[in-house]
């Protein structure tokens, strides 16, 4: 059992009023409650950009790692302990500018662990460049004349690589949101979940308005378990933009195939090991 | 019959064609003979194709170093003749398969015998093929010197047991018609022999890539991440080996970025971590490593140093990054850096590392190099039977731990090391936050001037505690020595064995040996008196810049002017160390 104000820090949200990083805390808080887990239940990684600035709101073990690299970090204190279910909250340049290459990695080990990446196709922290989400044609501070490139798809990538959890959420719609990040905490092996979230100061192109007006849910018609389908829903981008779960599947995460961690947890095992004179033995 | 002290055996012939594997059963079968060997190897960083030599030199003493010189050549192809010619001793063997290409005494510039054995005919005879040459080579190299074939029967049923009775049998068998070819062929041998001894203590044969691992095991690590890179594939291989049997975890990531990453993601959770690589893979290592400062994370850098810049010469050899080493990542943190010299030091300083990253909480670096990593060398088992104590420096109990919800993880503290819990979490309290950013004691960001004034003070204060335990450094030979040389790494051992060549000549006052093994904290003191009392300092190193110079300058004040330095890709050299210090009057 957990209530929202176990998560409250003496410090107070320093986020752009009407930023979509609150809808994301609030509904990350939300769902934390819902799974009943208190601040000692699990531990948060932090990637680099405003989002990261959540390690002061949201009380938790916590880890603010560098810009680009809460994968690898998450990855890391998975293999070590097991038991501890593992949030990465990282942002569009972390995941798809700096981090891609682990992404792909995470996606394809099944490493479990629930990703919620802030995308809001902008820097807002280092004061309005592009990011590599941001529609072609985008001008921000670094691309006055407009993107040149096409934006990255963060959901194909996600399903490209291999994630048994593909889902994406709007910051706009808590309620919609949390259940979304429940079913993400709950899925056994790597859930992604790509959320838009509006940029109120840097980007005046895709506002809550627009969002509103583009987006919509995933229906019951749509099958889960369907990867081409899910591809197909993760290529519409037009006048809608599909949200909600596009892909999820069971199989073994990294962590169940790794034979040194089905009896206990690695930090939990004795130092030093008891076959170090056989070790050396073997190389006389 | 005339006794010898020390013998240089080489094998040389195409890559692929199994030469390393040849070198590492020599080895074995002369350590288990009671004898001293080891092998250095050359290779190009090719799979396939291209040239191959390794040399073994066996004695009758403790070695440390070899020359590049040849009693024994086993030449498995005529390339090896000609590119070789010139390390061939007088009076030397050549082994050599006439069916295959022809050879002449003529080729070398010294009067040597050849010894034609139809390799690949007797290896036909027991169903062999080409790859099963060496193996016939050996046998006959063993008949030569008249050594007992008892132990390299040994050493082959250890090495193909796994593969069957078949498998054994059938290389027994090559190796021995190989021997007994010679013995009916060749009965005088080589004029000089070289025995298994009296006394056979228990010998390893190992290289400083397994002298790592096995030091990283002995100090209980969870964690290892290394993505491939020479030299450190080798303790890649080992470890990744032993991971399942032996209770660690080893992942290999998608770079080397990843990797120390995940070294620190483990070592917050609790687990002693470690990583490897080279220069090149630890340039994309440097904001990791000043990561794990900033959140004082222990985690072990085990760094194989091998020419650069870029890719430079992928397998070959150098000391030339300890000025990276001590300066990489943004920002100023305590790091400490170790430099084994040899499989003894490897394998104690790897331990001795993982004990410090945990007591000063900030990333520690075992420093080696190609030469140390690669080559293979017998050690007395007995002197690596006391693992280094695990310390695991100052804990929280799980209670103490829960006593309040949050924990002062970054607590300011005299010595600036904070007690901290292990595991995390799992505890109902105690909760922190590990911040790249400047944090307060908890861990929450903050950017006040004085907190970030104490926060940085606190993490150097560690250094200056680190200090406290740097062992004095060694002088090695007669304290009044007309030359001091000053080193570190592995170019000890070849000092060592040049300086035993001159006691052999008489001359051991010439040359004492310094060996820096601790570079940071940095045995200031000891360093001092040595170099005070020394009556003509020499600074060698395999580099081009002498950085060890500079930083016994910085650390002591005292400028080395007479340098001895190479920087081929090769290593140091006795009979090299010998000439270059005959320069100097």
């Amino acid at each position: 059992m957990s209530m929202l104000n176990d998560f409250k820090t003496a410090f107070m949200p320093n986020w752009c009023p009407g930023c979509g990083d609150f809808g994301i805390w609030g509904s990350l808080k939300n769902a934390l409650v819902e799974k009943g887990w208190g601040p000692t239940d699990f531990c948060m990684v932090y990637g680099i950009g405003c989002h990261g600035h959540m390690v002061n709101f949201l009380k938790s073990y916590a880890i603010e790692t560098l810009h680009g690299r809460p994968i690898p970090v998450a990855q890391g204190i998975r293999l070590a302990n097991h038991k501890l279910p593992v949030v990465i909250v990282a942002g569009d340049g972390d995941t798809f500018g700096e981090g891609t290459n682990h992404l792909v990695h995470i996606a394809r080990r099944n490493v479990q662990a629930t990703m919620i990446v802030h995308d809001n196709q902008v820097y807002g922290l280092t004061t309005g460049q592009t990011a590599p989400t941001a529609q072609k044609g985008f001008k921000t501070k670094s691309t006055p004349s407009g993107v040149l490139e096409d934006p990255v798809n963060p959901v194909a990538i996600a399903l490209a690589a291999g994630a048994t959890f593909v889902a994406r959420g709007f910051a706009g719609d808590i309620p919609g949101l949390t259940k979304l990040i429940v079913q993400a905490l709950s899925h056994k092996g790597f859930a992604f979940v790509d959320v838009f979230q509006p940029c109120v100061t840097f980007n005046h192109v895709n506002t809550y308005a627009w969002y509103r007006e583009h987006i919509y849910s995933l229906g019951a018609e749509h099958d889960v378990t369907n990867r081409a389908s899910a591809f197909e829903k993760a290529l519409e981008w037009g006048p809608r933009v599909p949200t909600g779960i596009f892909y999820q599947v069971e199989k073994p995460t990294y962590e169940d195939q790794t034979p040194q961690l089905i009896k206990e947890v690695l930090v939990e095992q004795t130092l030093p090991p008891q076959n170090l004179t056989s070790l050396m033995e073997e190389l006389v | 019959m005339a006794e010898l002290t020390s013998l240089h055996i080489k094998v040389g012939g195409e890559a692929g064609f199994g030469i390393m594997a040849s070198g590492l059963l020599l080895v074995r079968t002369f350590s288990r003979g009671g004898l001293k060997a080891i092998t250095i190897n050359d290779y190009p960083s090719l799979i396939r194709g291209g040239h191959n030599v390794i040399l073994v030199k066996v004695a009758n003493h403790d070695i440390f170093a070899t020359d590049d010189i040849a009693d024994i050549l086993i030449a498995l192809n005529r390339e090896t003749i000609d590119l070789h010619k010139n390390e061939m001793t007088a009076g030397g063997a050549v082994v050599f398969d006439p069916e295959s290409f022809s050879v002449v005494t003529t080729d070398f510039p010294k009067a040597v015998t050849l010894v034609p054995v139809p390799l690949m005919r007797l290896a036909k005879e027991q169903q062999g093929d080409v790859l099963m040459r060496n193996t016939v080579a050996l046998g006959a190299t063993l008949a030569l010197i008249d050594y007992d074939f008892s132990f390299l029967e040994s050493v082959i049923r250890d090495q193909f047991g796994r593969k069957g009775e078949e498998v054994v049998t059938k290389n027994v068998n090559l190796a021995r018609a190989g021997y007994d070819f010679v013995k009916k062929n060749f009965p005088q041998g080589y004029p000089r022999k070289l025995g298994p001894q009296p006394v056979k203590p228990k010998q390893m044969v190992l290289t400083g890539n397994e002298a790592v691992g096995l030091g990283a095991v002995a100090a209980g690590m969870k964690f290892f991440a290394a993505y491939p890179m020479t030299p450190i594939n080798g303790l890649l291989y080992y470890l990744a080996g032993i991971a399942e049997k032996t209770g660690f975890v080893y992942k290999q990531p998608e770079d080397e970025i990843s990797g120390i990453n995940m070294a620190i993601g483990a070592s917050f959770a609790g687990a002693r971590s470690m990583v490897a690589t080279s220069g090149g893979g630890f340039c994309l290592m440097t904001e990791g490593v000043s990561l794990a400062g900033m959140i004082e994370q222990p985690v072990v850098v085990i760094y194989g140093q091998r020419p650069g810049p870029a890719t430079g010469l992928p397998t070959w050899t150098t000391q030339g990054d300890l000025h990276f080493v001590l300066n990489a990542s943004q920002g100023e943190f305590p790091r400490l850096v170790l430099a084994p010299g040899d499989m003894e030091e490897a394998y104690y300083l790897t331990g001795i590392a993982f004990n410090l990253a945990e007591k000063y909480q900030t990333p520690t670096f075992v420093l080696v190099d190609k030469y140390i990593c690669e080559s293979y060398f017998s050690v007395d088992l007995a002197k690596m039977q006391n693992p280094v104590k695990i310390e695991r420096g100052k804990l929280l109990k799980p209670e103490e731990q829960a006593q309040e919800m949050e924990l002062k993880r970054y607590l300011l503290t005299d010595d600036g090391i904070s007690p901290r819990p292990l595991p995390i979490p799992g505890n109902k309290g105690g909760i922190f936050h590990a911040n790249s950013d400047e944090h307060d004691e908890y861990g929450y960001s903050i950017e006040e001037a004085h907190l970030t004034k104490a926060m940085i003070e606190k993490r150097m204060k560690k250094m200056a505690e680190a200090q406290k335990e740097v062992p004095d450094a060694t002088l090695y030979g007669e304290a009044d020595a007309e030359h001091t040389l000053v080193g570190w790494g592995s170019t000890k051992g070849v000092v060592l064995e040049a300086m035993r060549q001159l006691t052999e000549a008489g001359q051991g006052k010439l040359v004492n040996y310094l060996h820096i093994a601790w570079v940071n904290p940095f045995p200031v003191e000891s360093v001092k008196r040595i170099l005070s009392s020394a009556k003509h300092i020499i600074d060698i190193e395999g580099n081009h810049n002498s950085p060890m110079a500079d930083w016994i300058l910085l650390k002591t004040g005292i400028a080395i002017k007479d340098r001895i330095n190479k920087y081929d890709g090769r290593p140091f050299f006795p009979a090299e160390i010998i000439t270059e210090i005959s320069k100097f009057k």
